[in-house]
């Protein structure tokens, strides 16, 4: 444990590292996930079982990466996680009631007599509304200080709003990549439309964080800190404009780099996530108390740590694992045999 | 109500939502293993197609699991944010092996074993099966290595009201955990040969005369018959062990109000807390003596003993342990009596030719599971108060102190959520079973033989 010397030091650093990479992993591939859900109404009716395909194998090992992250939260930071958690009683709520919908949606939607199909699949919209809503609020929040106040308030929901169409927009770079012909065309349509709520996004939380407090404000604009912080702005500029840029061409005939727009959004995500992560530093609660202060026993973080050095890489590598063989456009999701036949007496 | 009763009311409400589900996929995953594999081996149609029914029933569960498990992630920290505070050190841990060892195992093979049986060899398909139902339970391990130290804590010191682990392998090891996973991997099975028993009785009531709904009544029959005698002798030795190390909680299990030997075994009552005492008791001379201590006049601890000399009451309320208790071993005795009428029958006329009133008992016991289960868990769960950790942490220490009403308010949001969802779980698997019922013979098509079978049966048709 002396290794790396302190261990209240490194084991604290290590376990926000690890919870920082989870919420991150988390928001891009549940990001994803929920955007399609946004998507539903946008959609007629054979695009929505497509849109569900395409998300069908991953969004139940997606969620998990949100466990881990609040798994971690509770074990490596337990005050913290009380703090929090007790600050967003009903955001939580709500999230836990829109994740309870859209999750159970999934297999109702499909199993449940046809005409309840249109039940679930408003079941679904409005389960990922209220699940990215609430996100969006707690980000708002969080960045406020987790203190209830009319202005902060007022800001969360602007970010609610935000984190949603930018979730909209993933979801849909998403599809992209993942379909084909008109559904693909409708996609390209769609991610054009959501852009704004990433930028305004990630606008509106660079200009609200430095203005928190000193410490931050000093870590943006004094010299030569302000320099480690340049390059995140300057990608993401980049990032937006070549977006901007490849959505005009596609899609092409060839398919060709119809991932783009979903792997720059991802990176786009990743360079907020770096910023917010950086001006927060070294604080879980903002200003209130510290990754050192509130972390676990020493003892117990680094059992936890044997486990994942472990573990992790092969969650990372039956992950990669499902997305291989899942590859390629999305298909129809079939395990019904009876389905089948009765699908084929049909044609 | 303040927030106290109202969180535990809502910790409850979830926690029982939740764990409905789990028992179905803990047990239901390693019979689709049985099944896939039973094909794998005969090449006969009836295990794939009985495999392909529960698999979409296994689907729904699993997904209601999953997103009531994730609530109960939330509410430690929002409900009972002292919980983590005193005794992280050692929950932390054992929650997050859970997750990692567990979780992400059966959620990313769970997309395998649905949508990949086209895309990857059989094999593949069958050890993706494998691991889901490895992962619940794993799952199942890890949690009821969790609850059982809050049972039977061992292995930590306590540094300023903090608890601080000492001994791993005491802790992952303690004292009631054997027992308790066993109990609950029981438990598990028996809710699910009910679940399959329950569902192909009803598919036969509705004139269903297909192969796998005989071949699944059959699995269920078999299985609930030779789990339910070692579930009772699981649940003797729980008993014996809660008695070792949380007497109060059988005193109450018992009704037994002083200590004494030649205690009867109380059959009924109804215990008033107020005076006591028991009202209406109907008992067994000695009954309690012999059960818990295999002599007549064996001693008996007695509710009385748990009270302080200021009048704090030190054991649980009385009434919510003593009826769980009774309404368990009741649902027990009730699925030993039917399961092995069940198996006599199956003997003597085979599975296609059941009595209706077998089948409409089975039909009765669908989810006779469910209630053992929820009843065993109030049962251990009311009986620990006023204890969250025993004799370590109170429950009124760990609580929040959000105002009840947005508690309250939740609460109900919650249980209409809950209830809405119950509704529609059941109805969906009903329908199915319904649909399956209705739906062509699929013996009665010309289907391709042996390995071509496999072939047609796991490749979904684009």
């Amino acid at each position: 444990m002396e290794l790396f010397g302190d261990p209240a030091v490194w084991l604290p650093w290590t376990f926000a590292a690890l919870m920082g990479v989870s919420i991150l992993i988390y928001v891009i591939l549940d990001g994803f996930d929920l955007g399609v859900g946004l998507l539903m109404p946008l959609a007629d009716d054979d695009e929505k079982d497509r849109l569900v395909a395409s998300i069908g194998p991953f969004w139940d090992a997606n969620e998990t990466w949100l466990v881990l992250a609040i798994g971690l939260l509770l074990v490596a930071f337990p005050p913290a996680h009380g703090i929090i958690l007790t600050a967003l009683y009903l955001p939580v709520f709500i999230m836990l009631v829109g994740l309870i919908l859209r999750g159970v949606s999934f297999e109702f939607r499909a199993k449940a007599p046809i005409a309840q199909k249109p039940k679930w699949n408003a079941a679904f919209f409005v389960g990922s509304l209220m699940a990215s809503m609430s996100q969006g609020f707690m980000l708002g929040m969080y960045v406020m200080g987790l203190t209830w106040t009319w202005a902060h308030v007022g800001f969360a929901m602007l970010t609610a709003i935000f984190l949603t169409v930018g979730y909209s927009f993933i979801g849909a770079a998403w599809l992209i990549g993942k379909t084909e012909g008109r559904l693909q065309s409708h996609a390209v349509r769609w991610t054009k439309g959501g852009i704004w709520g990433l930028i305004l996004g990630i606008g509106a939380i660079s200009l609200a964080t430095p203005f928190v407090s000193i410490r931050i404000f000093d870590k943006w604009f004094s010299l030569p800190e302000a320099l480690y912080l340049a390059p995140l702005p300057i990608v993401s500029a980049a990032l937006v404009a070549y977006i901007w840029w490849e959505l005009r061409n596609l899609p092409r005939s060839d398919d060709r780099r119809a991932w783009g727009p979903f792997i720059a959004a991802a990176t786009l995500f990743i360079c907020a996530f770096v910023g917010m992560a950086y001006s927060f530093y070294p604080y879980v609660v903002p200003e209130k108390l510290t990754i050192y202060e509130s972390a676990s026993a020493p003892e117990s973080l680094f059992i936890i740590l044997i486990g994942t050095l472990w573990v992790l890489p092969a969650i990372l590598g039956y992950t990669i694992l499902s997305y291989y063989i899942f590859r390629g456009k999305a298909s129809d999701l079939k395990y019904d045999i009876q389905e089948q036949v009765a699908n084929e007496e049909a044609t | 109500m303040g927030t106290l009763l109202l969180s535990r009311i809502q910790f409850g409400a979830n926690i029982s939502f939740h764990i409905l589900f789990p028992t179905i996929t803990i047990a239901l995953g390693w019979m689709l293993l049985f099944f896939k594999l039973r094909f794998n081996a005969t090449k006969d149609r009836k295990w794939m197609e009985a495999y392909l029914f529960w698999v979409k029933i296994f689907a729904l569960s699993f997904a209601m699991g999953v997103v009531s498990g994730i609530t109960m992630s939330f509410q430690f920290g929002t409900n009972w944010p002292g919980f983590m505070e005193t005794v992280g050190n050692v929950a932390g841990p054992l929650l997050a092996y859970e997750i990692m060892t567990a979780f992400f195992l059966e959620a990313v093979f769970l997309g395998i074993m649905l949508f990949g049986a086209s895309r990857v060899p059989s094999w593949v398909h069958t050890g993706a099966t494998f691991l889901v139902a490895f992962g619940t339970t794993m799952s199942t391990f890890w949690i009821i290595v969790l609850n059982s130290w809050m049972h039977t804590p061992q292995g930590y010191e306590l540094i300023d009201g903090v608890v601080h682990a000492t001994d791993w392998f005491a802790i992952v090891f303690n004292p009631s955990m054997p027992y308790r996973f066993v109990h609950m991997l029981l438990a598990s099975g028996l809710t699910v040969a009910f679940l399959i028993a329950g569902v192909s009785a009803l598919r036969m009531l509705w004139g269903d005369t297909a192969e796998s709904v005989k071949s699944a009544l059959r699995v269920g029959i078999l299985t609930a018959a030779a789990l339910i005698p070692l579930q009772i002798f699981a649940g003797d030795m729980h008993g014996l062990n809660t008695l070792e190390h949380q007497p109060a909680k059988v005193a109450a299990m018992e009704g037994n109000w002083e200590i004494g030997p030649n205690i009867p075994l109380v059959l009924f009552a109804i215990p008033d807390q107020e005076t006591r005492s028991n009202k209406f008791e109907i008992s067994i001379p000695n009954g309690a003596s012999l059960i818990l201590k295999h002599k007549a006049d064996g001693i008996v601890p007695g509710l009385n003993d748990f009270v302080a000399e200021d009048g704090t009451i030190l054991h649980p309320r009385v009434s919510a342990v003593f009826f769980s208790f009774r309404i368990m071993i009741g649902v027990g005795v009730a699925m030993l009596a039917l399961s092995w009428a069940g198996v006599v029958l199956l003997r003597r006329r085979g599975a296609g030719n059941m009595p209706k009133l077998v089948l409409l008992a089975f039909t009765g016991m669908t989810f006779g599971g469910w209630i053992a289960t929820l009843a065993g868990w109030y049962t251990t769960e009311i009986g620990r108060q006023p204890w969250l950790v025993q004799g370590v942490l109170s429950t009124k220490d760990a609580v929040s102190d959000v105002p009840a009403g947005m508690v309250l308010g939740t609460l109900i949001a919650y249980l209409v959520i809950y209830l809405a969802l119950i509704v529609a779980y059941i109805s969906v698997i009903l329908y199915l079973a319904r649909k399956a019922s209705k739906g062509q013979p699929l013996s009665k098509r010309d289907y391709p033989r042996g390995g071509e079978a496999e072939v047609y049966a796991m490749q979904p048709g684009e």
